[in-house]
């Protein structure tokens, strides 16, 4: 049993390991500030600077889209409609459904929305995939904490005579800051990291996007295209690109937990 | 408004898929499309058993490494280990649950693929080149197991201290306490954890695509390559729109998936639901 323990620690410092040991190498700065030049694809000079860019662009769309639309969906969950509790139970079970929908089936029919109406692969229609894709998580990490604040502080806040809403977002979002932003930092994570819903929506290119409607490259398929190279030096460069992806999340893991840590002494239990 | 949007999603993704996958399902049977392995896009004939036999055979043999191991860290996190050690161990697992697909996949490609093709396979007597459906399920594996790890670890807290206590006091060994009454007591919540790895892992694309092999057959032995279904269309987005019926053929394919998945989850939300009723 301890085997098993020892097992799991040791895959996640073997992965860790080898993406650096292999990436870390072949990570100059050049990497990091430069977007592809004629023939990068063929190990010429140039950088994955477009992707990075193009991957936070979509993170933070994404995020803020989810965040715009779940923050007051767990709130209304948990403050006006604590009465029908077994419409939030069913919501609740949706929502734990379409957290296990595989990220393609977001992709895919993303895509066929996208023929539908028209629109070409862009920044936008990416930043919306991915957004509905993060959404059931965003929400449910929101509402896991926010359905365990004692009532007293719903009913201490209404008896001085504000509003239901006001209580969600002035004395809700006050108490339970440090789980939106834990769920906020394990969206982006998922929404940094992940290549199958982008793969149809997003599109790829070599140049920094400048507005929502074009096309943008992402970490995730850049890495992916970099590696069914044949070229060494191209591959190389994928396993760089992989490190740099390993570091933004491992920051974003690190972050999280220093924040939750630092919004969690100004609340009351 | 925005909770309308919820409410709507999963239909409007089940009616959505349904209605592109439409022609796919007038041209073919739906026997011939689950049960023929004839992929031959250019005549029309889409048959999904291949990608569909490499998918399950995927996500069992990932099942059948990641279950054991979670069992038995849960066990001993939960029974035998200083509550210090699950605080150590809970970033590890959060952090392995944050690392995105892309780089499993890439890991996979680095580790396990040469592990296989040098060690693993001539060890049986086959040559392989170590892109195979094996490669794929270790990778897969080792993404599956936080998330089933934390459902089983939430599920052993939750049993009630009196329980072990109780059959304790009767005589029963520690080890026989947590065959008979807490693995008893747990097992619809295990079995509920296994079924959320198991749509986890069906559903999976990118770092299975990387390491899996693509070819469409059936494979007889683990060692030899495969294609399921996630792949399939991840890898076919591009020239789907220029053959007839071919984009509607993976859009099926991702309404399998979707609603493969789907079932998969409700029936382990029922179970867990049925199994907090009870306490």
């Amino acid at each position: 049993m301890q085997l098993s323990i020892a097992l799991i620690v040791l895959v996640l410092s073997l992965i860790v390991f080898s993406i650096f040991y292999r990436g870390l190498p072949s990570l100059t700065w050049e990497m990091v500030s430069q977007t592809p030049k004629g023939g990068y694809y063929f190990g010429k000079e140039g950088g994955v600077l477009n992707a990075i860019i193009g991957s936070l662009y979509l993170a933070f769309g994404a995020t803020i889209l989810a965040l715009v639309m779940g923050l007051p969906v767990a709130m209304l969950m948990n403050i006006h409609l604590r009465k029908f509790k077994k419409l939030v139970n069913g919501v609740r079970f949706l929502l734990d459904l379409l957290w296990g929908v595989p990220s393609i089936v977001y992709g895919a029919f993303g895509f066929s929305v996208m023929i539908f109406f028209g629109v070409k692969t862009s920044l936008l229609a990416g930043i919306i995939t991915v957004s509905l894709f993060i959404l059931p998580i965003m929400i449910r990490a929101i509402d896991e904490v926010v359905r365990n604040v004692p009532v007293g502080l719903l009913e201490a806040s209404m008896s001085l005579g504000s509003n239901k809403s006001q209580t969600a977002f002035m004395v809700y979002v006050r108490q339970c800051s440090s789980a939106i932003v834990t769920a906020i930092m394990i969206s982006f994570g998922r929404a940094i990291g992940d290549a199958a819903s982008v793969l149809f929506t997003t599109g790829y290119t070599d140049s920094i996007p400048t507005s929502v409607m074009q096309p943008s490259a992402t970490l995730p398929l850049s890495i992916f295209f970099q590696l069914s190279s044949p070229i060494q030096e191209v591959q190389n460069r994928a396993y760089a690109s992989a490190a740099i992806l390993t570091i933004i999340i491992l920051i974003i893991s690190v972050l999280s937990r220093v924040i939750s840590n630092k919004y969690n002494k100004n609340k009351i239990s | 408004m925005f909770l309308g949007i919820i409410l709507a999603m999963p239909v409007l993704l089940i009616v959505g898929l349904l209605f592109k996958s439409e022609s796919v399902l007038h041209a073919n049977s739906l026997s011939d499309l689950l049960f023929s392995t004839e992929w031959k896009p250019f005549q029309g004939k889409f048959g999904f058993y291949s990608y569909i036999y490499s998918s399950v055979l995927v996500t069992m043999l990932a099942l059948l490494i990641s279950v054991p191991i979670c069992l038995f860290a849960a066990i001993y996190l939960t029974q035998y280990a200083k509550s210090v050690y699950l605080k150590v161990i809970q970033p590890v697992i959060d952090i392995l649950a944050g690392i995105p697909s892309i780089i499993f996949g890439v890991w996979g490609i680095l580790v396990i693929v040469p592990l296989i093709s040098h060690y693993v396979a001539p060890f049986f007597g086959i040559e392989t080149a170590g892109y195979s459906i094996l490669a794929g399920a270790v990778v897969l594996s080792v993404m599956i197991i936080p998330f089933i790890l934390n459902i089983l670890l939430e599920i052993f807290k939750s049993i009630s201290k009196e329980l072990p206590q109780a059959s304790i006091a009767l005589g029963a060994t520690k080890w026989q306490t947590i065959k008979y009454v807490i693995l008893r007591k747990a097992f619809p919540g295990i079995v509920s954890s296994v079924v959320f790895g198991m749509s986890r892992a069906f559903g999976e694309t990118i770092a299975v695509l990387m390491v899996v092999g693509n070819v469409a057959q059936i494979p007889k032995t683990i060692f030899e390559p495969g294609y399921p279904l996630p792949a399939l269309i991840a890898n076919n987005y591009g020239e789907m729109l220029s053959i007839p019926n071919y984009d509607s053929a993976l859009m099926f394919a991702s309404l399998i998936l979707l609603v493969i998945v789907l079932l998969f989850n409700l029936a382990a939300r029922m179970l867990i639901s049925r199994y907090e009723t009870k306490i």
